[in-house]
């Protein structure tokens, strides 16, 4: 699968970064070595192979509903770049 | 002999038998970073003050015949991705330069309930992500045994440190190889644990399902001590395994008897640099001269693991990493600027007369989010973001990431396999020495590869410990590595301490 520079804006949209054009170029052709060199799974015979998505395979790991302490809001505040000892605040994101 | 050059069982010993002070140990440990760290960077912050009142407390409980934990008065270094109340965890990141953990991490927690004493924080890749501690966001770390080199990575700080002797034990983690490879090229003992043996509360994630800390430090028998204080199952981490923890330290000086130690003869093919083949076929003639019987071992998808990893790792981080969105913590772009710029943006599209393309200029928000990730976060890790958003949307999910699951099921299968007739198996850790600093910063797929001989053991959760095996004609660090079964570090320390004692004989 050839690797377009639309791509690669694309995945940068996705993973909210940007991307300027005199990097464009580099990267779309970083991206594209990269996944060319993955591609080579493709030869594995995986049928009938169950996906292992975690190294340890537990499920429904449960624990009492039980209240306990958690952050108070000011720790949790602490290090938010823009708050106003409430909450966090953002830009606005309904129009007028 | 300097306090500094004895090993953190000994100064153990020597603290226990109050012939030295902890508060003496720190300041011996303080004056070699000072005189040292200039020149290696293995630090990001040294915390002296706080590391001497904690040894000074240490000093007073032992006087007053208090209850001492298992580490009591030894210095640890922490690597700058475990969170530390009240400490600035950045993850050697733009994004997280002035992040203060509201709480402890849990293995944090652990040392300081051992009663070690913290002294400082070390340098790594950006948020674990590569294999040299260049990623760094702050400053590069240099090998001690050689500054033109790297340390590897991406524990790269944590490695350097103890080889350069500013700290006696450390504390890395290892993802797809960052405790062993750095480990290898500074000529340290390093493991990383089984997946799930030590909890990762309060790690900053960067792969959940191959995430996993561990320790690094001079000797295989510190090796053991320090893990056995940070291990342990975590009801605050779901995928912490509900296991006892052996006790490692009074187990390692066993040796291991009728052991049975696979090797795979692919791994001595090309690429391998000949005198790390000859130091690490050196290693098994050590374990033959204690006799082992060596079998060889078939794993055939292992020359996957590097393809499958960087499907999954990437995936992985892209969804770990969008919690950095310039809200609730971390670097925020100026949002008059942001603004500024998506107003320049409208106007100059209906100065073109394209009247949708002014309209489709997107959110301040959406605009907020891009321009503080693209500002904070460095190069390698928005290349790993975009490969992970990439292989996760929609059309290649089933062949890429899908995939490498698979590849991931069939890696592990072909280790369940191997353990059903050896004990342990050993391989390069690293295929050569270390590597000039600069060589591969702008060449991620050749970086990628450095962890031929690391990734197989994350993808398959199992525990692994990479060791020195000799010294290179040019004086560079040569390792090798020893595999386990699942939650078997005792057997792999225990094997590894074998090993140790030998060559020092």
């Amino acid at each position: 699968m050839a690797v377009s520079r639309q791509d690669v804006e694309k995945a940068a949209l996705l993973g909210r970064l940007l991307v300027s054009p005199d990097e464009l170029e580099h990267l779309t052709a970083q991206v594209a070595e990269i996944l060319a060199y993955v591609e080579q799974l493709g030869e594995v015979d995986t049928t009938s192979v169950e996906p292992m998505a975690h190294a340890v395979e537990l499920v429904n790991v449960f624990r009492e509903d039980k209240v306990a302490p958690s952050l108070p809001r000011e720790a949790a505040l602490a290090n938010a770049p823009h708050h106003n000892e409430q909450g966090f605040l953002v830009p606005a994101v309904l129009g007028e | 002999m300097a306090l500094v050059d004895l090993s953190a069982t000994e100064q153990r010993a020597k603290l226990n038998a109050r012939e030295v002070t902890a508060v003496e140990l720190a300041q011996a440990y303080l004056a070699r970073i000072a005189a040292k760290d200039g020149e290696i960077g293995a630090f990001l912050r040294v915390t002296g003050e706080a590391a001497l009142a904690q040894a000074a407390e240490v000093d007073r409980k032992r006087a007053a015949g208090e209850p001492l934990g298992l580490l009591a008065g030894l210095p640890v270094a922490v690597k700058d991705v475990l969170c530390q109340q009240g400490e600035l965890t950045t993850c050697a990141s733009r994004m997280l330069e002035h992040f203060r953990s509201p709480y402890d991490s849990t293995v944090v927690a652990k040392l300081k309930a051992a009663d070690a004493v913290l002294i400082g924080r070390t340098n790594m890749d950006e948020f674990a992500m590569g294999g040299s501690t260049e990623n760094s966001a702050f400053q590069p770390t240099r090998n001690p045994h050689d500054l033109t080199r790297s340390p590897g990575g991406s524990s790269g700080g944590a490695a350097a440190c103890v080889a350069a002797k500013m700290a006696p034990l450390s504390i890395g983690t290892d993802t797809g190889g960052s405790i062993r490879q750095p480990a290898g090229l500074c000529g340290c003992v390093g493991l990383k644990p089984t997946y799930g043996r030590v909890s990762r509360y309060g790690l900053v994630a960067f792969a959940s399902s191959l995430d996993q800390v561990g320790p690094l430090a001079s000797t295989v028998e510190d090796t053991a001590l320090l893990m056995e204080a940070i291990a342990g199952h975590d009801p605050r981490d779901s995928t912490s395994l509900p296991v006892e923890s052996p006790k490692f330290s009074q187990t390692v000086n066993q040796p291991l008897k009728d052991l049975r130690i696979g090797i795979v003869p692919e791994h001595f093919a090309a690429g391998l640099d000949p005198e790390m083949e000859a130091a690490v076929r050196g290693a098994i003639e050590v374990y033959k001269s204690l006799g082992a019987k060596i079998v060889e071992v078939d794993l055939p998808h292992g020359k996957y693991g590097v393809a499958a990893y960087y499907v999954i790792a990437p995936c992985e981080a892209s969804s770990n990493l969008s919690r950095y969105d310039g809200i609730h913590y971390g670097h925020r772009a100026s949002e008059p600027a942001v603004e500024a710029e998506l107003a320049a943006e409208r106007a100059e599209a209906l100065a073109r007369g394209d009247k949708a393309a002014a309209e489709a200029v997107e959110s301040t928000l959406v605009r907020l989010y891009r321009r503080s990730r693209t500002e904070g976060f460095g190069a390698e890790v928005k290349r790993r973001i975009m490969i992970g958003a990439y292989a996760l949307s929609a059309g290649y999910y089933d062949a890429y990431y899908l995939k490498a699951l698979k590849v991931r099921r069939l890696i592990r299968q072909d280790f369940d396999r191997a353990f059903s007739q050896v004990d342990l198996i050993l391989s390069p850790v690293t295929a050569a020495p270390a590597f000039k600093l600069g060589k591969l910063v702008d060449d991620p797929l050749q970086m990628y590869l450095v962890d031929l001989y690391t990734v197989t053991a994350n993808l398959a959760g199992i525990p692994a410990i990479s060791l020195p095996c000799g010294m290179s004609k040019s004086g560079l660090p040569l390792g090798f590595q020893l595999l386990a079964p699942p939650l078997e570090e005792e057997r792999l320390l225990r094997g590894a301490r074998m090993c140790e004692e030998k060559r020092k004989s």
